[in-house]
């Protein structure tokens, strides 16, 4: 499913409508776009959102404008540019600290029998184990800073980035190895351009993967350990039965979440798997 | 011959050649407990090309990897030019049944690449690169990656890569099955002009009768469980022919239904 | 890996691991890491106390009924998907950006929605494990082999007998898989919604123990609980195995 829907596909939509066989036109379009399937998705969702939110189901149950006007509100008043500003510091921290460690530690265990048998069944536990429950011992030693929050993100994301890239490198295609070999490729030249670059775009999608659970990982600390950023909105309007702007923060985490995998699964077809480019 | 008794044709020579370029001496392999090959002792020419042929599970492309230095042997000995093996060299070069094409890489630096493990600077080894490619019959793909081409032209790029180190021995295993019939055919004719042509010595692992007999100079069957050489022939065919005459030739038909004869215990 | 020839099994390292925690412990750098010697028995008090063995009871509870929902609509809703495109279209886009959102942002709505109890640890295992169980059904259904489905058609049964028969039997690996990733997701699930919601089930203990600096006994619950998920996801993977041995033949 791809997500990437240019805004010229999308005005095109508006358009078809004035046609005499609007059905006609709106089949024919949505065969050739799929930018059609994710706008009516959009529209699905939003529209029963507005009507649960008119009804309404809960007292604390927004309809869908009074959130998207809580959110422009809050675009406009510059409190969610403030508070991903603080969110972003955690996670960018704790991702970079996951990914070069945790590609680190998955290419050695990759390639060593040895560091295989000694970490590789740590990190299965700490995949399949919830990781939550530990965020909050972070505050034990490290208080509620910045270090803290970060440590909560390389809690999440660094199992998954290890095990991704330990799977990436035992998965390399054994011929090519081979094929190195017949021409005399020393071991380093055998890591360097062969088992890397094959391992690359799984390596890369671990990544992917990693940050996904950094980004749990961060708003379980803004949420634990001390509110701040978009965790302390979320906390702050919820406090104050301010139900829209706390749904409009909600969604706004997971819209920016959803866009940076999407663009980074972008980058990853687009520069890592040339096999897959041309489509 | 090594095993003289097991050559039925008339093979004037029972010593060892005058110019044998690689020696197999009572090579074994076992799997854990499965005997996979066993006391294989074979002489190779040089400038011949000699098939390995054989039903599958007879260990063919296992003892063309124990020649090649990649998997080791369980006992015994490989010798090229006298020197014993220990792994890979740079008189030996390989061509894999999947091709072995690194998919990022471009036709250029895939066929560049023996080169470029070697340390030869760009603009040679992109110059004997290109050689090559021409000679496979691949020029204006160059810039191409593995993905964009056909079966048949992967297998040339890979075809191309082992000319390029410019080895003795090239060792091929089935280096044609992933390659659809025409164009296998086309490939085999192509092969024996680039036999003739670079004057190296072949060593080919192919379960195919027809074309084994078609390229070879020397055929050894291999029987299975545990691999064993279970005879030696060389068929007489006339070169020169034009290649749909060989295939009409009396005696290539009678050399296929002669191997077909001594395999065809084996099928299931 | 090989050591003087003898085949050590790889979980065996976890062994060595508890040793070093021990020496750790014992060197008492820290009061965050207890020897794990007083830990277990630590672990094996806590089983007997009564506010254990409610909290299980509670965190069991609220896991299970997760679960079932999830798979009830997951599993129905995944092959759906896999077999009519509009399904598929309609819900694509939300459940491939549900399955890597952070849902934990959604925990604080849900406790508004469902009040501080199990309703909302429910609603939350329901929802980290619903999303991975509907790809992995969409994924079983659509790579069935239309060679499989030819076959049905050309001995003449009917769509609905291709569907129980063909499709759903050949799907079954891929739904199990989905499942049991779905399992481990709602083991996170309830004990992130129990970490939020605080004062439920083992997410009531945490908060105690941490607060009252009781570290043996907030690791022998960390331990009895990461024990229950990889228990958990050894049992589903076993069930997976005995399923896999025809779908090996694929």
């Amino acid at each position: 499913m791809h997500m990437a829907a240019s805004p010229d596909k999308v005005g095109a939509t508006g358009g078809a409508g004035n046609s005499s066989s609007i059905a006609e036109t709106l089949a024919e379009f949505a065969r050739r776009r799929k930018s059609f399937w994710i706008m009516a998705s959009l529209a699905i969702l939003f529209a029963v959102w507005e009507i649960a939110g008119r009804i309404p189901i809960s007292f604390a149950f927004p309809t869908f404008f009074e959130t998207v006007t809580a959110f422009a509100e809050m675009v406009s008043d510059g409190t969610l540019v403030r508070a991903y500003a603080i969110t972003f510091q955690p996670l960018l921290l704790g991702i970079t600290a996951s990914a070069v460690l945790g590609v680190g530690l998955g290419i050695v265990m990759g390639l060593s029998d040895k560091a295989e048998w000694l970490l590789a069944p740590v990190f299965i536990v700490f995949q399949a184990a919830p990781m939550a429950a530990l965020v909050p011992l972070v505050t034990f030693v490290y208080g509620i800073g910045l270090v803290a929050k970060t440590l909560a993100v390389i809690m999440l994301a660094l199992p998954v980035i290890v095990l991704n890239s330990y799977k990436a490198i035992r998965h390399v295609n054994p011929s090519l190895v081979d094929m190195c070999r017949s021409f005399q490729g020393t071991r380093v030249q055998q890591i360097c351009k062969i088992i890397i670059p094959d391992a690359a775009p799984v390596l890369f999608a671990g990544l992917r993967l990693g940050i996904a659970a950094g980004f749990i990982g961060v708003i379980l600390a803004e949420l634990l350990i001390t509110p701040t950023g978009i965790g302390d909105l979320i906390t702050y309007h919820r406090s104050i039965a301010n139900y829209a702007h706390m749904y409009a923060a909600v969604a706004s985490i997971i819209a920016v979440s959803t866009l940076t995998l999407t663009a980074l699964q972008y980058v990853e077809l687009r520069f890592l798997r040339p096999e897959k480019r041309r489509k | 011959m090594a095993n003289p008794r097991l050559a039925p044709t008339a093979h004037p020579s029972g010593a060892a050649s005058p110019d044998v370029i690689v020696e197999v001496r009572d090579i074994c392999k076992h799997y854990n407990d499965v005997e996979a090959l066993r006391d294989i002792n074979l002489d190779f020419e040089r400038g011949k090309l000699t098939t390995l042929l054989g039903p599958s599970g007879c260990g063919k492309t296992t003892l063309l990897k124990i020649i090649a230095g990649l998997v080791p042997a369980t006992s015994g000995q490989i010798r090229i030019n006298g020197k014993t093996v220990t792994g890979p060299g740079p008189e030996r070069a390989f061509v894999f049944q999947d091709f072995a094409l690194m998919p990022w890489a471009t036709v250029l630096r895939n066929v560049a690449f023996g080169l470029e493990l070697k340390g030869v600077p760009q603009a040679e080894r992109n110059r004997t690169a290109r050689h090559y490619i021409r000679e496979v019959g691949l020029s204006g793909f160059e810039e191409k990656y593995p993905h964009e081409l056909s079966g048949g032209m992967r297998q040339r790029v890979g075809i191309a890569r082992a000319f390029s180190v410019n080895a003795d021995v090239l060792l091929l295993d089935e280096p044609f099955s992933a390659v659809d019939e025409q164009n296998r055919r086309k490939f085999q004719e192509d092969l024996l002009q680039l036999v003739e042509k670079e004057r190296k010595t072949f060593l080919f692992v192919t379960h195919s009768i027809e074309e084994a007999v078609y390229v070879s100079d020397r055929i050894v069957l291999l029987s299975p469980r545990p691999g064993r050489v279970s005879q030696i022939i060389e068929p007489a065919i006339d070169r020169s022919a034009a290649p749909d005459v060989i295939r009409r030739d009396k005696s290539y038909l009678d050399v296929v239904e002669e191997i077909w004869q001594g395999l065809r215990q084996y099928a299931e | 890996m090989k050591l003087f020839g003898f085949r050590i099994p790889m979980m065996a390292s976890l062994v060595l691991w508890a040793l070093v925690w021990e020496i750790v412990g014992r060197m008492d750098v820290i009061f965050l890491i207890p020897p794990m010697s007083s830990i277990i028995s630590a672990g094996f008090g806590l089983v007997a106390t009564g506010s254990w063995q409610s909290a299980s009871l509670v965190t069991v509870r609220s896991f299970v009924l997760g679960m079932a929902l999830a798979i009830a609509v997951g599993v129905p809703l995944g092959i759906a998907m896999g077999r009519f495109r509009i399904v598929d279209n309609i819900f694509g886009l939300w459940v491939n950006m549900f399955v890597s959102a952070p849902l934990s942002a959604l925990v604080p709505i849900l406790m508004i929605l469902f009040g501080l109890g199990e309703t909302t640890v429910v609603v939350t295992v329901f929802l980290f494990a619903v999303w991975i169980i509907v790809l992995d059904a969409r994924a079983g259904v659509m790579q069935v082999p239309p060679s499989l489905i030819e076959m049905g058609r050309s001995y003449g049964a009917s769509r609905f007998t291709i569907f129980t028969k063909i499709i759903l039997l050949s799907a079954l690996p891929e739904i199990l898989a989905g499942i049991r990733i779905g399992l481990i997701r709602g083991v996170k699930g309830v004990v992130i919604g129990q970490i939020l919601v605080s004062i439920i089930g083992y997410g009531e203990l945490f908060e105690l123990y941490s607060r009252s600096f009781d570290m043996e006994r907030f690791w022998a619950l960390t331990m009895i609980l990461f024990a229950a998920a990889m228990l958990l996801s050894a049992v589903v993977e076993h069930f997976e195995k005995r399923i896999e041995y025809y779908a090996g033949a694929r």
